[in-house]
């Protein structure tokens, strides 16, 4: 299966059972859970399902192209479900038949794995799924998110596109696995990781990522008292990059670094609290028509207790009413 | 009649350590909730598998017994008017309890005076199968998860989403609702090998019917047949299965139906330290490692899946694959790292933070090195010693420990061994992490044992200037860890451990005060925190003494009690103590006491005994006694406590004569022969007084 048939597979997949396929988004993240159609969407009442595949960029990973399992970027494909339906295991497992990894011919294991990103605040529990002794997936059951309590809760699946198109290939290196018939992975990715690797290890400016990330710092926070969410966040999403590119360049020490996280992840957190307030004030679109007014009004009520509190109670306001909401599977 | 109780709670994959507790903790809640409801049984066995828990009870009463209690009302002058008949309180009284007048009795109730009313209240027994839904629901609700979530519409919080319940009673099921699940007859098959509904007939059928569908649901047995699987792959291969208990504890509650398969990697990798490949086999894999008779690492090694497959050589295969990677890491983590020198490392390890609060000049591992190396140097260390601590945290900086952070040491150990370094360094180096936990190895050379000391020490030191002492259970920091390994390798090398070695560091309040001399000015180490950490140290001690030397409590509290900062002399000393009998004990406990009480009024100044003063043969008897057992401030003097005990084999009889009927009266109203007496007393038991303080005793001896 060449690694683009991986992706269309899975689209399809999920789409047949009532995801949404986003695209990536337009910013660099480290992390498909960075993607808005994650980090924002698992807050608050309204339900959520969406796929998409994420070009992530992990600049201290780059190799310059020279280690055939590790590289500066790379590919996640990430399923949100929310609510998380209660047989998500089952269509995972049917996800990874259609994808040619067979339960009755491989080893398939969940293990344990807690989740946690300190830049987003967030941590969920599951498992990192293995086949055959090798993690192919995250599977995270969402608990918080920019310290916002989930409920309900989102089942996030990250499929590792490489690792798994390697071993259905049957490579040993990401740069010879085949991105269709005549393309390699090498061919279309290794320039990049070369010059990547070159950039921040040895060009980048520390002084200027620095400015960088005070700018976009200052702007996230700025548009947020503008009642700007969604630039907002893309800031904070900038600003993450940011840091994780002077990170690389080794510009940070062991105690900065730790200060970094934390503006990064007040950032995410003054962006989640403000999100579930616009969409509240939206009236919660995305729930059915019917339910919408409930929430709100629950929202309201608890709202001043706090966003958390306000988001708990409009989550639980609808919670009866499990039966009238789409559903992926 | 009596029939037997099957709970299963289906649930997704549990970690596997935390499933590991929870089933050896559930018997016990499980025994306690039923006695609390009065239920009798023939016993309880609890099973479990990543995906279930079950708990069987053999011989549950269908009923509880009927009870009668007795319930204390108001006193009679308030439950009864003048007239006898009930009063208002009276009335309510009755009517709660189900009682009429006449049933209630004027009677004296135990700690309480004058008349009280007294109900007997009859509760007939209810059904079992009224009271177990919630039984059993408050005790799955009950099992204490290190983490619990959420899922779905987050109704329920339990470790993992909960799947499905079955509970039978006899061959009837329960009726009971809990996270979400109604519980019937129907467990579930092995995910991949049965998957799909299993009926349930009776908690006797339940382990047969899961076995057909390929569910073991018994650890022991799954126990055994992993060790079966094991040795089938050892015989395979012609190699034997390195023992590693703690991975099999872990790997049978990694699947519901281990079944064991082989692989190789690349001799080439070989030349990597043997530790790197166990590692990244044990922990990251969960791999056995093989090796040949002769205990040399095999380039092969064991995994256990948790299915059949079609061709296990796919299965293989896919895990060889994943080691080589990581094995390609190891190999270019240690070839970059023997590209660098101790010195390269030790100047990163000053931007290592070891404890931000100790601030600057302090607070990085590159300063806490070079405190290791003074402390060292001041207690005496040889120069390999010095050497040692100079080296023993760089490999932290190293790539290898970088990966596998668990190889800390054993890295420093391989990279100053290439480095030319002499063995006893190299070893130190290792070896000053140890003991690494309970009942593990202590350092076995010199120089492992000076670095070992000061490290630990300088922590505790560093900790307790800057207020970081633990409290409650929490010990963020390790410092309990770190002060049980000060005294446990004191205990070995001192007198009278396994392996005495003069010339060793011996004392912690010293040690303490030597290791503050290598703090900056900076950090003050003030004389509460130096006696708090003293008390620290004596109630770690404590429990040593108790737990490992066997030594009852009570003689351990009067041997501290002369002292603790020499673990080694308070051992000695607590031993000899241990068979001193207890007559003599509370003799001088006695002896103590009385001294006590005359200082207090300000009485026993005189401090030599006058012969002429002695009234009663006792007096004379006892001072002769004890001027002839001459060796007897030697023996203290030379720490031979058990040669002085011996001493009061002869002492005893004469002390008891002193006390006893016939005796004398020490606090005579005679000034002269009282304070002659206390002379005598205090004369005669100051050189106990070093060995223990009597006057920890207590009542009970």
């Amino acid at each position: 299966m060449y690694l683009q048939d991986l992706i269309f597979t899975l689209q399809k997949f999920w789409a047949d059972r009532g995801c949404v396929i986003e695209q990536p988004v337009d910013v660099s993240v480290g992390a498909g859970t960075f993607h808005p159609a994650t980090f924002l969407r698992v807050l608050g009442p309204e339900p959520w399902n969406a796929a998409f595949a994420q070009f992530c960029r992990r600049p201290s990973d780059g190799r310059y192209g020279d280690n055939p399992n590790r590289a500066g970027a790379y590919y996640q494909f990430q399923v949100g479900l929310k609510p998380s339906p209660l047989h998500v295991q089952d269509l995972y497992l049917d996800s990874l038949r259609a994808i040619g990894l067979d339960p009755a011919s491989h080893d398939i294991r969940f293990v344990e794995d807690d989740w946690e990103s300190p830049t987003l605040g967030a941590w969920g529990l599951g498992w990192e799924v293995w086949c055959d002794g090798m993690e192919v997936t995250q599977f995270t059951y969402f608990q918080q998110a920019g310290g916002i309590d989930l409920l309900p809760v989102t089942a996030e699946l990250t499929y590792g596109i490489e690792r798994i198109a390697m071993y259905l290939q049957d490579v040993s290196s990401m740069f010879d696995l085949k991105w269709d018939k005549h393309v390699t992975y090498g061919q279309l990715r290794r320039p990049w990781e070369v010059e990547f690797s070159t950039y921040h290890f040895e060009e980048l400016v520390a002084d200027n990522a620095f400015r960088a990330f005070d700018t976009y710092e200052a702007e996230c926070k700025r548009l947020l008292e503008r009642g700007l969410v969604l630039p907002a966040y893309e800031f904070c999403m900038k600003s993450s990059h940011e840091f994780n590119s002077f990170d690389a360049r080794g510009a940070i020490s062991v105690t900065e670094r730790q200060r970094f996280i934390g503006r990064v992840r007040g950032m995410a957190r003054a962006c989640a609290h403000a999100y579930v307030g616009s969409r509240a004030k939206l009236g919660f679109p995305m729930l059915p028509p019917q339910l919408r007014e409930q929430a709100v009004a629950a929202y309201r009520a608890a709202e001043e207790s706090g966003v958390n509190a306000g988001a708990l109670a409009a989550g639980r306001s609808v919670s009866g009413h499990a039966s009238e909401m789409l559903y992926a599977g | 009649m009596p029939a037997d109780l099957l709970f299963e709670l289906g649930c997704e994959e549990i970690p596997a350590k935390m499933l590991t507790r929870a089933l050896a903790e559930l018997p016990a809640q499980v025994e306690a909730k039923l006695a609390a409801a009065r239920l009798a049984h023939a016993g309880v066995r609890v099973l479990g598998t990543p995906r279930r828990i079950a708990l069987i009870v053999k011989g549950l009463a269908e009923r509880q017994p009927d009870l009668r209690e007795e319930v204390v009302g108001p006193p009679v002058g308030a439950a009864f008017a003048p007239d006898g008949t009930l009063s208002k309180a009276g009335q309510g009284f009755a009517t709660k309890n189900g009682v009429d007048a006449a049933a209630i009795a004027k009677r004296e109730v135990a700690g309480k005076k004058g008349l009280y009313a007294v109900a007997t209240r009859e509760v007939a027994g209810q059904d079992a199968r009224a009271l177990l839904p919630a039984l059993l629901g408050e005790l799955a609700s009950g099992i204490a998860w290190p983490k619990s979530m959420r899922w779905g519409w987050g109704e329920s919080t339990f470790v993992r989403p909960v799947q499905w319940l079955v509970a039978l009673f006899g061959d009837a099921t329960l009726s009971l609702q809990w996270a979400g699940q109604t519980a019937g007859r129907q467990s579930r098959g092995h995910r991949f090998l049965a998957n799909g509904p299993v009926e349930i007939a009776s908690a006797d059928a339940y382990e047969g019917a899961l076995r057909a569908a390929h569910v073991i649901v018994d650890p022991a047995a799954r126990k055994r047949t992993v060790e079966a699987e094991l040795a089938r792959l050892a015989r395979e291969t012609g190699l034997r299965v390195r023992p590693d208990d703690a991975l099999v504890a872990e790997v049978i509650n990694l699947g519901e139906y281990p079944v064991g398969v082989s692989g190789g990697f690349d001799p080439a990798f070989l030349e990597v330290p043997e530790e790197m490949i166990v590692t990244a086999m044990r922990n990251h894999q969960r791999y056995f490692a093989l090796e040949t008779a002769e205990g040399k690492l095999a380039p092969r090694f064991a995994t256990v899946m948790a299915t059949i497959v079609k061709d296990p050589a796919v299965v293989a295969r896919g895990n060889e694959t994943v080691l080589a990677s990581r094995l390609s890491d190891a190999k270019f983590f240690f070839a970059e790292d023997r590209k660098k020198t101790f010195a390269d490392w030790n100047a990163k390890l000053d931007a290592v933070v070891f404890q931000a609060k100790l601030g600057d000049k302090a607070k990085t591992v590159g300063d806490k090195v070079r405190r290791l190396v003074q402390l060292v140097k001041a207690q005496g260390g040889s120069a390999a010693a010095v050497v040692a601590a100079e080296l023993c945290k760089s490999d932290l900086a190293s790539n290898a420990v970088g990966e596998f952070p668990e190889l800390q040491g054993v890295m420093g150990r391989h990279y100053a061994r290439i480095a030319g370094q002499p063995p006893e360094v190299a070893s130190a180096i290792e070896e000053h992490w140890w003991p690494k936990g309970q009942g593990a190895a202590l350092p076995t050379t010199n120089e492992g044992v000076f670095v070992a000391l000061a490290d630990r020490m300088d922590t505790l030191v560093g900790c307790f200037a800057t207020g970081l002492v633990p409290s409650g259970n929490a010990d963020p920091l390790g410092l309990r860890r770190a002060a049980i390994g000060v005294l446990q390798i004191m205990l070995d090398r001192g007198l009278g451990g396994a392996h005495t070695t003069p010339g060793l560091p011996q004392n912690t309040w010293d040690l303490a005060s030597a290791a503050a001399n290598t703090y900056p000015g900076t950090v003050v180490f003030s004389d509460e925190q130096r006696a708090a950490l003293a008390e620290f140290f004596r109630g770690r001690l404590r429990n040593l003494l108790v737990d490992d030397e066997g030594i009852d409590a009570q003689t351990v509290e009067v041997a501290l009690g002369a002292g603790a900062h020499n673990p080694c002399d308070a051992r000695a000393r607590a031993r000899a103590l241990s068979v001193v009998p207890a007559e003599v004990r509370t003799a001088f406990k006695r002896i103590a006491n009385i001294l006590d009480d005359a200082t207090a009024k300000n009485w026993g100044q005189q401090s030599l005994v006058d012969e002429s003063a002695f009234r009663s043969p006792v007096e004379a008897n006892l001072w002769n006694a004890f001027r002839s057992s001459t060796d007897l401030e030697n023996a203290v003097a030379q720490k031979r406590y058990g040669a002085a005990f011996d001493a009061l084999s002869t002492l005893g009889p004469h002390l008891a004569a002193f006390f006893d009927k016939g005796g004398v009266m020490v606090m005579d109203p005679d000034p002269i022969l009282r304070e002659n007496r206390l002379a005598l007393l205090r004369v005669i038991s100051r050189p106990f007084a070093d060995i223990g303080d009597f006057r920890k005793l207590g009542a009970a001896s």
